[in-house]
This record gives C-alpha cells, sequence and structure tokens, in this order.
C-alpha cells in the first residue's frame, strides 16, 4: 500500500487550505465547486483544527465573512463558482484596494464548456480588473499546493489571491501525496485603521495607486514565475499554456514527439503575467502560441501580435473548452505536423436531456401550475426545478433571483398593455434565501400581481444536497437556528402566504387557483410546495418498486409521457402502452391523479 | 541582453506536476465509463481508481457532474499510468464500459480500433467494425437478484470475466484487487459489503460460461 489518496480536485483543494492554517471557511454551492466547503469541513474534524466554517445565504455574505477573518490576521478562504463571483463582485473589487494581513483566498471555479452554467466566462478578467493576482493550477496536485501558495502570496503582498480552477481540475480525481496539517496558532486581532478599512474615496484613490505598486511587485515574486518542463536545446517556437489546457499539452508533447522541436512553459500565475517573462518570450522565441480557458488573459498581456498566436488571433478557437482533441489539432499544426486525429462529432447525439428525478415533487409543482394558470407566464430560477423546462412551467432563467423580479416586470410591462395575464413563478427554497427576498419586498412595495412558488424541498438539491437556512443544520451537520419561512414571507408584507405538499395533485391545483384569485385582485401570492427531495428521502430507503401499476385501460395516450415526463413511465412503442420501470419508480404515486383514463392505480 | 540572460535561468526549470511511476513501467490504460443519472457512474470510477493506487499506478479520471446528473448523460473517464490529461481522447480508449445501451451510439467514437465495448443490453448491439462487443443484460440480472442498484458492479464482474485482469494482461489489475477496494470502501464487512460483492461475483459468473 502507497500513501497516496485519491483525491476529487475539490477535496485536494479543501486539503491544501486546511494544511496550511485556514481558520475561515464560507460558501454558496455551485457546480463545479460545491464540495470544497464539505471537504474543508471533513480535512477540518479529522485534523483537530479549530475553524468557523459555514454555508452562507449567498456567494457576498460569504466573500465578506472569510474577508473580514482576513483582515483580523488571520488564513480565511471563500469558494463559490464563477456565476457565484459575480454576486460577490462587489465587495471583492473593494477588498483588493483595502487589502489584508492575514491570507484571504477566493477560489472562484471555472466552467469552460460549460456543462453546468448559465455563463462560460472567465473569472480570471474579473481578476484583472479587480487588480488581483490569480493562481490557475492544471491538476488536482497542483491545485492542493497553490492553495498553500496563494495564503503565502497573499501575505506577502497583503492582497486577496484567486485560486481559479475549472470543472476539468475540480471534478478531476488524482493520486496526491497530502500535505502535512500545521496547526495554526494565530489569534484574531483587528487593528483599527479607519483611513484604511473605512476609507474615503480620497483614500480609496491613494489606496489604487498602493494596489497597482503591489501588482507590479507580484509580477516579479518567483514562487509563481512561469516555468519551462522541457528545458534544454534552442528552439525557435514555444507554447504557453495554463491550467487543465497544459495537461492536455504535456501528455501530447510526448506523443506527438515534439517535445525537443518546441518549449513548453506552464504558466501558474496567469495574472499579473511576469515581466521578465514576457521579455523572455519576446527575446527568444519567433513563434509563441497560447493555450488557456477561457478567455486571452495571459495572451493579451504578451504585447507583439505578429508572433503570437491564440484566442485573439483565430488561431484558437474564441468560445468553449479547449479538449484535448483540439489542442492535438492545434499543436499538431504549430509543429508543422499533418493533423491526426478523428475529428470530433457528437457521435448518436447528444443522449437523453436531463430531467427531474423520479419522485420529485417539482414534478407535481409544476403540473398542477399548468393546471392551474394554462395561459401563464412562468418565470424561474436556478437549480434543479430549471428542468421544469421540459414541463413547460418554466419560461425564463437569467440568475439567482430573478424568478421574482421577472415575475413583477411581467406585470408591470402587461399593466402598461392594459392587460392580465396569470403569472405564476418557481424558486427553490436555498435561492429564495440567496437572492430572492429583496425583490419579494419591492413586488409588494409596488403592488406587482402574481403567484410565486416556493419550492421548498429542504435542500439545496442541484449542487449535492447542502442545507439551507431553512435545514436548521450547518456545514458540519451541527444543529442550527431554522429560518421560519413562513414568517419570513409574511414579514416581507405578503398577505396571502399558504403551504402544502404538492404530492397531493387535486388539492395543490386547488389551492395555486385560489391563489391566482388572490394575485388577480389584490397582489403577490406565495405558495411554498413543502415536500423533501426525493434524493434524500429515498436514499433514506423510501423507495417502494412495485407500488404503482398500468391497468389494461391505458390507451397510448402518451398524456403522462410528455406531460408529466417522469423517467419511470416508460413508453412501450411496440405494445403501444406505458409501463412501469421498477428499477427508478419510488412509488410517489403522483401520476395515478395525472392518468386522464384512470389507466394508472397504487397496486 | 543580461537581462534576457538571467531571466532564462528563472524559468529554463524543470518541474514536476503529479505524475509518478507505477508498478509495472509502461502500463497505460484509458478507460471510459457511459451511463445515466443514478447508475453508480461515479462510484465505479472511483473505485477503479482507488484500485489502481492500491497497485501502484498513478491515476486520473474526470467526471462530469451537475445538471448531467438528473436522469442525463454522465461519462467518466479514467486513465490509469503515466498521464496528464484528465480526458481520454476520441479513438483512444482500451475500453468502454456503457450501463444505458443508448449511451453506445454516444460514446462509441472514444473506443480505440481493437478496443473492448462492455454494454448492459440485453442483445448484442451493433456498434460496427474493428471492437470486441461483450453484452450482458444487467437489468434483468439485477432485477431477478433482487439488487436493482447494483448494475454497475455486475457489469463490472462480467468486464473482468470477459476480458480478464492482471499480470495476464486485460484490466490494470484483477478482480480480487476490486473486492478489496470494496472492503475498505465498506469498512471490511456488513450487509453492503457482501451485496456489493455478490452483485460482482454475478457478473464474473455471467461472463466466464
Amino acid at each position: 500500500m502507497s500513501d497516496l489518496i485519491l483525491m476529487q480536485g475539490n477535496d485536494a483543494i479543501a486539503r491544501g487550505l486546511v494544511a496550511a492554517g485556514c481558520a475561515v471557511a464560507a460558501s454558496y454551492p455551485g457546480t463545479p465547486a460545491s464540495e470544497i466547503l464539505s471537504s474543508i469541513d471533513r480535512w477540518r474534524k479529522k485534523c483537530g483544527a479549530t475553524m468557523h466554517v459555514e454555508w452562507a445565504v449567498n456567494e457576498k455574505v460569504a466573500l465578506e465573512i472569510a474577508y473580514t477573518a482576513a483582515i483580523a490576521g488571520l488564513r480565511a478562504a471563500v469558494s463559490m463558482k464563477q456565476v457565484g463571483l459575480n454576486v460577490a463582485s462587489d465587495p471583492f473589487l473593494s477588498a483588493a484596494y483595502l487589502g489584508v494581513t492575514g491570507g484571504f483566498l477566493v477560489v472562484s471555479a471555472d466552467d469552460p464548456g460549460p456543462h453546468s452554467s448559465q455563463t462560460e466566462q472567465d473569472s480570471r478578467l474579473l481578476a484583472m480588473m479587480a487588480k488581483v493576482p490569480v493562481l490557475d493550477p492544471a491538476s488536482p496536485a497542483q491545485a492542493m499546493s497553490l492553495a498553500g501558495t496563494g495564503f503565502d502570496l497573499s501575505e506577502a503582498f497583503g492582497v486577496p489571491v484567486m485560486l481559479r480552477p475549472t470543472t476539468r481540475v475540480c471534478h478531476a480525481s488524482q493520486d496526491v501525496d497530502a500535505p502535512p496539517f500545521l496547526p495554526s496558532v494565530r489569534e484574531a486581532r483587528f487593528v483599527k485603521d479607519p483611513a484604511r478599512w473605512a476609507a474615503t474615496p480620497l483614500f480609496r484613490r491613494k489606496l489604487h495607486d498602493r494596489l497597482a505598486e503591489k501588482i507590479e511587485a507580484i509580477a516579479s515574486w518567483p514562487a509563481t514565475a512561469p516555468i519551462r518542463v522541457n528545458p534544454g536545446g534552442s528552439p525557435a517556437k514555444a507554447v504557453v499554456a495554463s491550467g487543465v489546457a497544459f495537461s492536455h499539452a504535456r501528455e501530447l508533447f510526448g506523443e506527438l514527439g515534439i517535445s525537443d522541436r518546441i518549449a513548453l512553459y506552464q504558466v501558474t500565475q496567469p495574472y499579473p503575467l511576469h515581466a521578465a517573462f514576457i521579455d523572455h518570450l519576446l527575446e527568444t522565441y519567433a513563434e509563441i502560441l497560447v493555450l488557456e480557458e477561457s478567455a486571452p488573459v495571459i495572451e493579451m498581456q504578451i504585447a507583439d501580435r505578429r508572433r503570437v498566436r491564440g484566442r485573439m488571433t483565430g488561431a484558437v478557437p474564441g468560445t468553449g473548452e479547449l479538449l484535448p482533441e483540439i489542442v492535438e489539432r492545434l499543436l499538431s499544426r504549430f509543429a508543422g505536423l499533418p493533423v491526426q486525429g478523428r475529428t470530433l462529432s457528437t457521435g448518436g447525439g447528444r443522449g437523453r436531456r436531463p430531467t427531474l428525478c423520479p419522485g420529485c415533487a417539482h414534478r407535481s409543482s409544476f403540473y398542477a401550475i399548468r393546471k392551474a394558470a394554462p395561459a401563464g407566464i412562468f418565470p424561474s430560477d436556478i437549480g434543479c426545478y430549471t428542468l421544469g423546462i421540459n414541463l413547460g412551467a418554466v419560461d425564463t432563467v437569467l440568475c439567482m433571483g430573478a424568478a421574482v423580479s421577472q415575475a413583477a416586470g411581467f406585470d408591470y410591462a402587461n399593466r402598461l398593455s392594459g392587460k392580465q395575464v396569470d403569472i405564476v413563478a418557481t424558486i427553490g427554497d436555498s435561492t429564495f434565501y440567496h437572492a430572492g427576498i429583496p425583490p419579494l419586498i419591492d413586488a409588494v412595495v409596488q403592488g406587482a400581481r402574481f403567484v410565486l412558488v416556493i419550492l421548498d424541498n429542504g435542500t439545496t438539491a442541484m449542487t449535492g444536497n447542502q442545507p439551507t437556512p431553512g435545514s436548521g443544520i450547518g456545514a458540519g451537520g451541527e444543529i442550527t437556528a431554522a429560518i421560519d419561512m413562513e414568517g419570513l414571507v409574511r414579514a416581507c408584507g405578503v398577505s396571502f402566504c399558504r403551504t402544502a405538499n404538492p404530492d397531493r395533485l387535486p388539492e395543490f391545483v386547488a389551492l395555486l387557483k385560489e391563489a391566482l384569485v388572490h394575485s388577480r385582485e389584490r397582489g403577490v401570492a406565495v405558495v411554498i410546495a413543502r415536500q423533501p427531495c426525493a434524493m434524500v428521502a429515498f436514499a433514506a430507503g423510501g423507495r417502494d418498486p412495485g407500488a404503482i401499476a398500468i391497468t389494461a385501460e391505458c390507451n397510448g395516450c402518451r398524456h403522462c409521457v410528455d406531460r408529466f415526463e417522469c423517467p419511470s413511465l416508460v413508453f412501450d412503442e411496440a405494445a403501444n402502452r406505458v409501463r412501469i420501470d421498477e428499477m427508478t419508480c419510488t412509488g410517489c404515486g403522483v401520476c395515478v391523479h395525472v392518468c386522464p383514463t384512470g389507466a394508472i392505480r397504487s397496486a | 541582453m543580461r537581462r534576457a540572460v538571467r531571466v532564462a535561468l528563472i524559468f529554463e526549470r524543470e518541474h514536476l506536476v503529479g505524475v509518478s511511476g507505477g508498478k509495472r513501467n509502461g502500463l497505460r490504460q484509458q478507460v471510459v465509463l457511459s451511463g445515466v443519472g443514478g447508475q453508480g457512474i461515479l462510484f465505479l470510477s472511483r473505485l477503479l481508481a482507488e484500485a489502481a493506487i492500491a497497485c501502484g499506478f498513478p491515476v486520473l479520471t474526470s467526471e462530469t457532474h451537475g445538471m448531467a446528473q438528473r436522469g442525463g448523460v454522465v461519462v467518466s473517464h479514467l486513465k490509469v499510468g503515466g498521464f496528464d490529461s484528465p480526458l481520454v481522447r476520441t479513438g483512444r480508449a482500451d475500453l468502454l464500459l456503457v450501463l444505458k445501451e443508448e449511451n453506445v451510439a454516444l460514446h462509441r467514437e472514444f473506443l480505440a480500433d481493437g478496443g473492448d465495448l462492455i454494454v448492459n443490453a440485453p442483445i448484442r448491439p451493433d456498434a460496427g467494425s474493428g471492437v470486441r462487443v461483450h453484452a450482458v443484460d444487467g437489468d434483468a440480472l439485477a432485477l431477478s437478484a433482487g439488487v436493482p442498484h447494483a448494475v454497475n458492479l455486475i457489469l463490472l464482474g462480467y468486464a473482468f470475466a470477459r476480458i480478464g485482469g492482471g499480470e495476464a494482461g486485460g484490466f490494470f489489475c484483477a478482480a480480487g484487487e476490486i473486492r478489496d477496494a470494496l472492503s475498505r470502501r465498506h469498512g471490511g464487512s456488513g450487509s453492503r459489503l457482501a451485496a456489493s460483492l455478490s452483485a460482482l461475483d454475478l457478473g464474473i459468473a455471467h461472463g466466464t460460461w
């Protein structure tokens, strides 16, 4: 047995943070970053460290909590996905000016591809705008070691540091040699300095100058300098790569046999790019190819447009993931080799579309919403329930919390045209706490007319079932205070707030109709659809296969398959009827109410 | 010019990024596992990765999470031996394990010429020429054995029986090393371990007759 252990990138980042003495960690879940915080808590317990670890209500709050620990002298980290950094951008930019005294790491995980995100944006660009140095790991092992390097860099210059892994680092797993834990012996000690910590615009201008000086100094910090991984010889061409694109390139350099002909450099600190490295590149090489995801952050810092090829020159595709097939093509062309390898194809198509899980109560809610408001407009939000789009009950998805503001916006727009259309917005419980409360307050004050259905499954299901402020448990499973959602909704000024189980379909449809009447006459109505997440409930042994049967009355009308879309209802084309897939059926029984001919029965 | 010489000394260094030597030198195996959400693809790839580490091989895996989990396609890449990139390129996989037959069309192109396709299907599907196809009705076996969620291990056992593993070739490790990895996962005993081992054995039995 070796000492190496298999670690997912996120787990490795967490280990790196805890091992380097991180004392405060906060996060809001988002793929591909979600596992970082739960892993931090696991490593915290394993090494017996005294830490504050929390799932915050949103990314802005998470960043502010961790940042504050860092200005009190402790090492602290906040983790999120790239879209979450948008939510946290306000304190992020300001924190760069004020700086830190303890080490502060902002882990923002990007999703080139994008596999499960609204955007493909590159967090490094936001770091550039904020003038915050970025570290760009190429593998789980490197992400782990850069977590420690990031704290060192942050403390050496008194700035926040961004660690920017991508999906292929976060969700790759690798055998790694984990560093030992260093016991943290620091005490929180905030030194008052209002000119800095509460700086007014006059001082902010000076702080900006100071930050610019720091960035210039960081551009020659030896520990994060780019490195040529195939030294020797005097090739005329160089490939400069960062992140997982470097890993693809390094493997391909071996396979294509081009190591002696082309220099390969890894950049671990894409911003600020080391100034001497830029000089070195331009003085040494006739041609330079830059491989990075997603935006041309390194490329734009190497100023020579005639010799540098990359995303800006069109040599590298301007959007999407740099898959190894693409890197192979680019390297072959750059080396003057014939372009080998199969072309990328989508094979037999994209495969089955994702759908809500069997037994998921959101399916009942969406089915009921379409029953109650057949001609309605349905704004929705970010979470599993975005999949309600398949059921025709999700018309818009913009960003966290926008279901509520968009519902109001549709009502105002219709009102200007003298129209009233039923509007039923849906939002998950976690998303509601994250960004749904301020727009709800706004809608009540403005007299907007819509029904808001809060899909309360008691968890953040999309990202792996992290707790919400209503769950009453914390990041480490400890008991916390739980927010009373009904009380919160009423305190926002909503007079109609009723809670029901959407799996009781006929009653739930009746309740929605009642809420719609209220919304037309008196403004916002809130219905809380409360039923635990099926993934949690049925993982705990709540599954009852064989509870549901299709009788001979099934006439193959497809209503249940097309409109209810439960994966356990399978249409048998040959027999022209539906059958139950016992491999997946949970026995929830909601489909019994869906069949128009009564052919689905509880067995 | 003096500056250029100095910086060359800084940047021209070798460094190590997570690649170490394996016990069986030169072994490199690339596996793609494909299925839909809920079938245990990620469990299977972690199990194989842990077995690889126990055998002394460096290992890289890459998973798809998030939206794809909700009943959509899940694909996992496993690379055993000296690799840097976590992704398998098309036409490079030695082995393709497909837990949902409809995914054959989707991921067939990962398989190298002469590679093995192991698929959960009642009838041997058409996968074109140049690859060996091994089909087993894992769903029916799992249902009749009363373990509907163990199709992944049944298929893995079947794969070991068909292509072998360990020093003799085939898989990078032997089926016994998978048993050990399962035992470590389940803490060495208990009914879950027994159920997992019997699912693995059920697959092995069906692949050997």
